[in-house]
């Protein structure tokens, strides 16, 4: 299984611990991993702010950059769901719909196409589980509390193999932290007040970590976590999961 | 409306300056919102009620001219006079030109926030009728002259002691009486004048039904009942999609509505109207107001399968730490900021920005808006058409050149986290809205890209 691994602009600028932590888990499952190395951004920062006209070229140099793997895996709900519902490619545009479907989050491949049933992991600490809201009502990676259905957690599912963590409930479990993209500055007042609700939710309940999915929440509620010089850090998914028992 | 034509972030902002309101605001909000969800849950087939809701309103939307027809010939079959208002200015005229006839100089109404989208309050106001709102929430915002900030519930950014400070000076009850029980039975008595005087009543329609040309009022007062049968005649505002095919369609509306809106299992009334009593007059007013035009759209039509329920504000994180006055429109929240665009899309541009898209509001709706979806859709909209604003512009071009090209990507990047790290007063100041209340991101000093091309390439 030949596997591209997209690492979101942001995260390849800001978090690269976390795309390592991300190549590093798909590595040690024997899989044959490519980054290639001329990719940028999905386009989402243009589209979300109405400038979808404007994400051509970058669409252009997604498909050049991951039309040959068997799966696009992301360590972000939110750019992969970008790419499912948006990527056009006027010169491609088969490869752009074929890319759409091979593309898929970090939790979701590891869940569904690898079927991972155990993890030689540990992580003692008590953590609060952030629900991005486009992996979750987007991705469908876990059950959403509007929905009258049966529960299921693709990452809980995947917290909960490894040792010692202790995953803290919460009083809303799935509500926005208030990022939104560019929201979060041209709606900086609301944004924030949703930050620091979210981030009072997990604090309350014991949390030392909030993790997620998607760095971007993380990112803003570590905005908010620090300028309230809080002891509470935010850590990717992926960096829990890569926690290799030594 | 709109106060000063200011922007929804700049009046949220200023909501947001009283944090012990704005918590007040969300929690009570909230509540309503777990109260739905405790109702649905209730109800096991509660999806298939939510698809069979949508299909109806699908189909109604497909056959909307012949369905209307229908429920004209049969309303007026059952002695009801019929009026078409393409607009709401018409809408406006049509109502007052039967208030003219009977020669009255005061009304009242409950249960329409179609008058509310059309102006008719003000309008009357100048023609020198005036409108008495006989709805609890309703006579409160018309007494401090306010719009209503929700559509179900149109001053629950009202505290009680507030209102007990607005009935003292209009009602004359004692001042710092805030009991609600009291206050309410202030507003009874003081409603009551207006009920056994008025010769005409006005209502909203939540259902009209073809198949009967008969229209159901759903309230929890009972306002909408007392008002019509104490007047001489009644006048029913209704949107042109309120419509559904047939009676037993109702049911399934019916259990999906008060429990989607308060979570109550139904309204305290849900009132059917066929036919006016004997020497009663009766009128519905059928109003397009852009409904057609959004019904030519295939990106927005399904707009029009709204039943007004209020789902959507409740759940809406953004609408609940923002308050309904900041999307200065008469129908506020997530629905709001779909439906405002299009009857003006420049007063309206910054609504459908007021979202986080975390798509909750498509969650709940009881009829399957995928309002989320619309609300990207309306920002492309907008934007081609021009309403965004020339740094927005020029921001978003250049964001688009960096990341066209790798190479310009990658020096940028570097580039700007050498910024960070070196110069950290170029990003930590006053002209950058992340600073003001958070924490800028610490730059790393290398990408993941030069991670993987040192230690993975060779």
């Amino acid at each position: 299984m030949n596997i591209g691994l997209f690492i979101p602009c942001y995260i390849d600028q800001l978090y690269p611990q976390v795309g390592i932590a991300t190549l590093q888990i798909l590595e040690r499952l024997g899989l044959s991993v490519t980054y290639p190395t001329n990719q940028t951004c999905c386009g989402q920062p243009m589209a979300n702010s109405g400038f979808e006209h404007l994400t051509k070229d970058t669409s252009h140099n997604f498909v050049t950059n991951f039309s040959d793997f068997d799966y696009i895996v992301c360590p972000s709900g939110s750019c992969t769901l970008h790419i499912k519902d948006h990527l056009h490619d006027d010169a491609n545009p088969d490869k752009a719909i074929s890319i759409r479907k091979k593309t898929v989050e970090l939790t979701e491949f590891l869940t569904d196409i690898i079927k991972v049933k155990n993890l030689d992991v540990h992580f003692p600490h008590k953590v609060g589980l952030h629900q991005s809201c486009h992996g979750l009502r987007g991705l469908g990676l876990a059950q959403m509390s509007e929905l009258i259905a049966p529960p299921f957690s693709k990452p809980e599912n995947l917290l909960s193999m490894v040792k010692r963590l202790e995953l803290i409930d919460l009083e809303r479990k799935d509500e926005c932290c208030g990022f939104g993209g560019t929201f979060c500055v041209f709606e900086e007042a609301v944004s924030v007040k949703m930050g620091q609700d979210r981030v009072a939710d997990h604090t309350v309940h014991g949390a030392e970590y909030i993790t997620g999915v998607d760095m971007s929440c993380l990112m803003h509620l570590d905005g908010i976590l620090r300028r309230q010089k809080s002891n509470v850090k935010v850590i990717h998914i992926a960096e829990i999961l890569n926690s290799v028992t030594k | 409306m709109s106060p000063q034509n200011k922007t929804h972030a700049e009046l949220a902002d200023k909501f947001n300056r009283d944090v012990e309101r704005v918590n007040w605001h969300d929690q009570t909000l909230w509540f309503v919102r777990e109260k739905r969800d405790k109702a649905a849950h209730k109800i096991a087939e509660w999806e298939q009620l939510r698809e069979a809701a949508s299909q109806i309103k699908n189909n109604v939307l497909s056959n909307l001219h012949d369905y209307l027809v229908e429920f004209e010939q049969n309303a007026l079959r059952n002695g009801i006079h019929v009026h078409w208002a393409s607009n709401a200015q018409e809408h406006n005229e049509i109502v007052h030109s039967i208030i003219k006839k009977h020669n009255v100089a005061h009304l009242v109404k409950s249960k329409s926030m179609l008058t509310e989208e059309c102006g008719l309050n003000e309008y009357l106001h100048q023609q020198g009728v005036e409108v008495v709102d006989t709805d609890l929430g309703e006579r409160i915002i018309q007494l401090a002259n306010e719009p209503p900030s929700h559509i179900v519930m149109p001053c629950i950014h009202w505290k009680k002691e507030e209102i007990g400070e607005l009935f003292h000076q209009h009602l004359g009850t004692p001042k710092g009486n805030a009991d609600p029980q009291f206050l309410t039975a202030a507003a009874r008595a003081h409603l009551r004048e207006h009920f056994l005087t008025s010769r005409v009543a006005l209502t909203g329609v939540n259902f009209g039904i073809a198949e009967t040309g008969e229209f159901i009022v759903c309230t929890n007062e009972g306002n909408a009942d007392l008002g019509v049968q104490l007047a001489d005649v009644h006048i029913a505002c209704m949107g042109i999609e309120k419509i559904i095919p047939k009676r037993n369609h109702l049911s399934v509306f019916l259990r999906l509505l008060a429990r989607s809106a308060t979570g109550q299992p139904i309204t305290t009334y849900s009132s059917h109207f066929q036919k006016p009593r004997e020497g009663q007059e009766m009128h519905i007013v059928l109003v397009d107001n852009g409904r057609s035009e959004r019904l030519a759209s295939d990106d927005f039509r399904n707009a029009l399968k709204c039943i007004r329920c209020g789902a959507c504000f409740n759940t809406c994180p953004v609408y609940r730490r923002s308050g309904g006055h900041s999307y200065h429109t008469a129908v506020a929240g997530p629905i709001g900021s779909i439906l405002a665009p299009s009857f003006d899309m420049k007063k309206n541009a910054d609504l459908p920005f007021a979202s986080t898209l975390c798509g909750s509001c498509t969650n709940v709706c009881p009829v399957k808006i995928d309002i989320h979806d619309q609300l990207y859709k309306w920002r492309q909209v907008l934007v081609k058409n021009g309403h965004t604003t020339a740094s927005k512009k020029v921001e978003m071009n250049v964001m688009s050149q960096v990341l066209s090209h790798p190479m310009i990507y990658k020096f940028s990047g570097s580039v700007g986290r050498w910024v960070m790290r070196t110069l950290p007063f170029m990003v930590n100041n006053k002209f950058n809205p992340w600073y003001k209340q958070r924490e800028m991101p610490e730059a790393s000093t290398t990408s993941f890209n030069s991670w993987y091309q040192n230690n993975r390439k060779a």
